[in-house]
């Protein structure tokens, strides 16, 4: 039931989820930091979350507290799944 | 109460509509937030007031106390800035539940989805303590925050124990009130399994066809100052909490003692905290749920501590009973009459019931003529589990 694991799909999955958090669209870039957005420890957790439902990957505490960019979220679930 | 406490600023959302003004003048005007048995509060949209973050980060109760601060605050001249040491102002905002909208909805998940689907947000939605965090998170405001819990009384309990943090000394101001969303399956279904909910969807306070109490949902605010320092900061002051008085029945789960029981030592001792005699005391704003054993026990516990002269109504005629919300609803709609000098109506009041002889303001608002004196009002609330809370509010 997991969706296969793209840098693609990831990408899509988590763009498609931050304006759920009250982010702004246009400012959701690869390199924007998650503090710049706004996206507290909240939102990470749901984030993961969402990740985990999509693609079975989980990300708990220390992966969490490294992720600085959503660049950063994107490659660690690739890598996470590969 | 030794040291002078006073009311700054209100607001409320309510099934009358957004605005403590909407919420008195409607009911005033004699006009009904109930509908189809239910007081939804159907005008209040959490996205014009709060962010997309914010609304997610809240449950309902918490946004109706949100938004009723903002415009408590407002009122109170707090908006740019408040006026006092952040770090002596607190938060206190009582609720009967707390957030069983966001707990019916993930315990749904939890069945439907298994454990992975629970929001992590589930906890910090759901706590009783969520509306004041919210609103102590929303302006800044260091001094101590909690809710209280005491069912229907939360409300009035917050706006008392409010008015004894300032007089203490442990703090300089308080913000404070009761919230509830409560009109959910879970709790609508839950209080119909007491046979505590009107049959007819009609709130009828006093009548001899009551039923029962009908839902309703909301929040109020209160900006309480310490008086002098109110007054030296040339603060508009809409009224004065004269006295506070809280007691317990210790007697039974759900009912009230038939003789009036604690609400008796609840009005007495606010009036003794005021230093006002029951002559002194021109309106009622009473608990008036519309159930048999309430509306019985209230108007025993009135007559006796009051005699049978003073007008009460009840603001649950118009918009239901709001639960952890309804002390502090009813305390502002309170104080916004006494300053017109006004008994708003108790509607739905067509039949009078054997022993239920007081002046219940039927279905009419009624000038006070109170010859140039202050309007000194009580406004009880009383919940399931024997608490009683009950204001003196007087307005110069």
């Amino acid at each position: 039931m997991a969706t296969t694991v793209t840098p693609e799909a990831v990408e899509k999955t988590v763009y498609e989820a931050l304006p759920q958090f009250g982010v702004e669209e246009s400012e959701i870039s690869r390199d924007a930091t998650f503090e710049e957005l706004d996206v507290d420890s909240l939102d990470l957790a749901e984030l993961s979350q969402i990740i985990e439902d999509e693609y079975g990957v989980q990300l708990k505490g220390d992966d969490v507290g490294k992720i600085k960019t959503v660049g950063d979220a994107i490659d660690l679930v690739v890598s996470r799944a590969g | 109460m030794n040291r002078e406490i006073v009311v700054t600023g209100v607001g409320a959302v309510t099934p009358l509509g957004v605005g403590s003004r909407t919420l008195y003048e409607r009911w005033r005007a004699g006009v009904s937030g109930i509908h189809d048995g239910v007081g939804a509060a159907t005008e209040f949209d959490p996205t014009e007031h709060l962010t997309v973050k914010q609304v997610r980060r809240s449950d309902r109760f918490s946004q109706f106390a949100m938004v009723a601060s903002d415009e408590a605050l407002q009122e109170a001249g707090w908006k740019d800035e408040v006026p006092y040491d952040v770090d002596r102002v607190a938060t206190l905002i009582g609720t009967g539940i707390g957030g069983i909208g966001t707990l019916e909805a993930n315990h749904k998940l939890l069945l439907e989805k298994g454990p992975k689907a629970v929001s992590p947000l589930s906890i910090p939605l759901l706590m009783g303590n969520a509306a004041s965090a919210a609103v102590s998170m929303r302006h800044g405001l260091r001094g101590q925050s909690f809710a209280t819990l005491s069912a229907c009384a939360a409300g009035a309990h917050a706006i008392g124990t409010a008015a004894r943090m300032i007089q203490t000394g442990d703090a300089d101001a308080v913000v404070t009130g009761g919230s509830e969303a409560a009109l959910t399956p879970l709790a609508t279904a839950a209080f119909a399994a007491l046979d505590a909910l009107s049959d007819q969807g009609i709130s009828r306070p006093f009548d001899a066809k009551r039923d029962g109490f009908v839902m309703g949902e909301g929040a109020a605010v209160l900006v309480l100052e310490d008086g002098e320092r109110a007054r030296a900061r040339g603060a508009n002051i809409l009224a004065r909490l004269a006295g506070y008085g809280a007691s317990s029945d210790a007697y039974h789960l759900t009912a009230p003692e038939k003789d009036g029981g604690g609400a008796i030592e609840a009005m007495k001792a606010a009036l003794k905290d005021a230093d006002y005699g029951p002559q002194d005391i021109v309106y009622v704003n009473a608990h008036g749920t519309s159930t048999p054993l309430n509306d019985r026990a209230e108007t025993i516990a009135i007559k006796q501590v009051l005699g049978d002269g003073v007008p009460v109504s009840s603001l649950k005629s118009a918009i239901g009973h709001l639960l952890g919300a309804a002390g502090a609803v009813e305390a502002v709609a309170t104080i916004l009459a006494m300053r017109d000098r006004i008994a708003p109506p108790t509607l739905n009041y067509e039949t009078p019931d054997e022993g239920l002889d007081l002046d219940y303001v039927p279905n009419e608002a009624r000038t006070l003529d109170i010859n140039g004196k202050p309007a000194v009002a009580l406004s009880n609330a009383f919940g399931f589990g024997g608490h009683n809370a009950v204001l003196c509010l007087e307005v110069a």
